[in-house]
């Protein structure tokens, strides 16, 4: 009898994967212990024996990748400012845990946001101290398009292109006994920065700290669409009577890598579709059992 | 700082005898690329090996080795880049296109119930009671 390789047994089929190596490949298993089967098999030549092609082809991933929104809320969907939630989540379909992630971390790290850089503090008799006002102040999200504006480093003038000032200035009266000083009271200054430079000579004219050339509400982009913090209604700080804080912030481009303040998402995740198979069939009081643990609501009983 | 201005610095390091296998160090990137790049070259039937790292967590560095059958290793890994960059590319209008759609259907219902699960969970089912797992 002539030898023959077990994989050209009549029947193994050629040209595609036996199913418990396509459900490796395709599908992680929660077994008891631990998950199987986590890593992606990447490897070209992982099948070559089998005849079958693991290498990366442009063509059949353009063709089976898929993405399906399940869920948007914005601005649009739900109402007011303060409740709104802002979230997408959607299925991508046909692409590896390694570009996915490399998704999220870019959502996370890498796209940039407009953040409160610079606090130059006039004036702050709070009990909040300097650092800690400026720290509080940096982490407002600010509602405006980062693409209209230019990254700004260390020795660039503070120009129009890519400062946004806002001003804050806030008393607590004699009589009355406290105050909560909330986002929605920083003041945008479209004109930029109005605190006064400390001069060489009297002579010159009085400098500020930017360099406008325009004010930034002669904009078109800006003009009926002033720039203000995303949400009103974050403390910033709580005064006591007689207790004054005057203060400027300036606001620049960046990115999440440098600070979490940059990152333009509060969270982004991902995860493996889940997919629950029923070994056995369930019947009567047990399946009733089922539907009842299962918090998700992944069960429902079939009649028949 | 400044992202316009940013420059990847690669360093290619190999042997001078032979072109195909090299190791580039790309400066200002870590495993978002580095993984990613990786995944794409493993897939390349060109290439032998290939594995990324960060040589300290406090320098922003990767090294990425890439050894091939044959061709020169700097081909192969240009190539790997432009794939990456022409799926991502198509990941990019895909999503687009899905948001499109989603917001002219209006938000409607949570996740749709996935009703043609008949021949597939035959299969799971097989596949995992074939590996005797409780």
């Amino acid at each position: 009898m002539p030898r023959v390789s077990a994989l050209d047994m009549p029947d193994v089929p050629k040209g595609q994967l036996p199913e418990h190596l396509n459900f490796q490949r395709t599908r992680v298993l929660c077994a008891s212990d631990a998950a199987l089967h986590t890593e992606g098999i990447q490897y070209s030549g992982a099948y070559a024996s089998m005849g079958v092609d693991n290498s990366l082809n442009l063509e059949k991933f353009c063709e089976n990748f898929k993405v399906e929104v399940i869920d948007i809320k914005d601005e649009e969907s739900s109402g007011t400012d303060w409740d709104k939630e802002n979230s997408i989540e959607f299925d991508m379909v046909g692409i590896d845990a390694s570009l996915a992630n490399a998704f999220r971390r870019i959502l996370i790290a890498e796209v940039p946001t407009m953040a409160i850089e610079k606090v130059l503090i006039a004036n702050n008799t709070s009990v909040v101290q300097d650092e800690v006002l400026a720290h509080r102040l940096g982490l407002i999200p600010i509602k405006v398009d980062p693409r209209l504006f230019e990254y700004k480093s260390e020795n660039d003038a503070a120009t129009e292109k890519n400062t946004i000032v806002f001003k804050l200035h806030v008393k607590c009266g004699k009589d009355s006994t406290r105050l909560t000083v909330k986002s929605d009271q920083l003041k945008w200054l479209p004109g930029g920065s109005e605190l006064p430079m400390a001069a060489a000579d009297s002579s010159s004219k009085i400098k500020t700290y930017t360099s406008f050339s325009c004010s930034q509400d002669s904009l078109p982009e800006f003009s009926n669409n002033p720039i203000t913090p995303a949400y009103p209604d974050i403390t910033i700080a709580r005064l006591r009577s007689g207790q004054e804080i005057e203060l400027e912030a300036h606001v620049v481009k960046g990115l999440g890598k440098t600070h979490a303040k940059w990152s333009p998402v509060s969270t982004a995740w991902y995860r493996m579709l889940p997919e629950v198979v029923l070994l056995q069939d369930v019947r009567g009081e047990n399946a009733e059992e089922l539907v009842k643990k299962c918090p998700a609501k992944v069960f429902d009983i079939e009649d028949g | 700082m400044s992202l316009q201005a940013r420059t990847v610095v690669i360093m290619e390091s190999g042997s001078l005898e032979s072109p195909n296998s090299s190791t580039f160090s790309l400066t200002d990137e870590d495993h978002t690329l580095g993984n990613a790049v990786r995944f794409v070259l493993n897939q390349d039937p060109r290439t032998s090996f290939c594995g990324y790292s960060i040589p300290h967590p406090s320098e922003n560095r990767v090294n990425i080795r890439v050894q091939t059958t044959g061709d020169p290793a700097k081909d192969v890994f240009k190539d790997a880049l432009q794939d990456l960059m022409s799926m991502c590319q198509h990941v990019r209008g895909t999503f687009d296109k899905a948001v499109i759609d989603f917001k002219k259907k209006g938000a409607k219902g949570g996740r749709q119930r996935n009703t043609k699960g008949g021949d597939r969970e035959k299969v799971v089912r097989k596949a995992v009671g074939d590996m005797n797992i409780d």
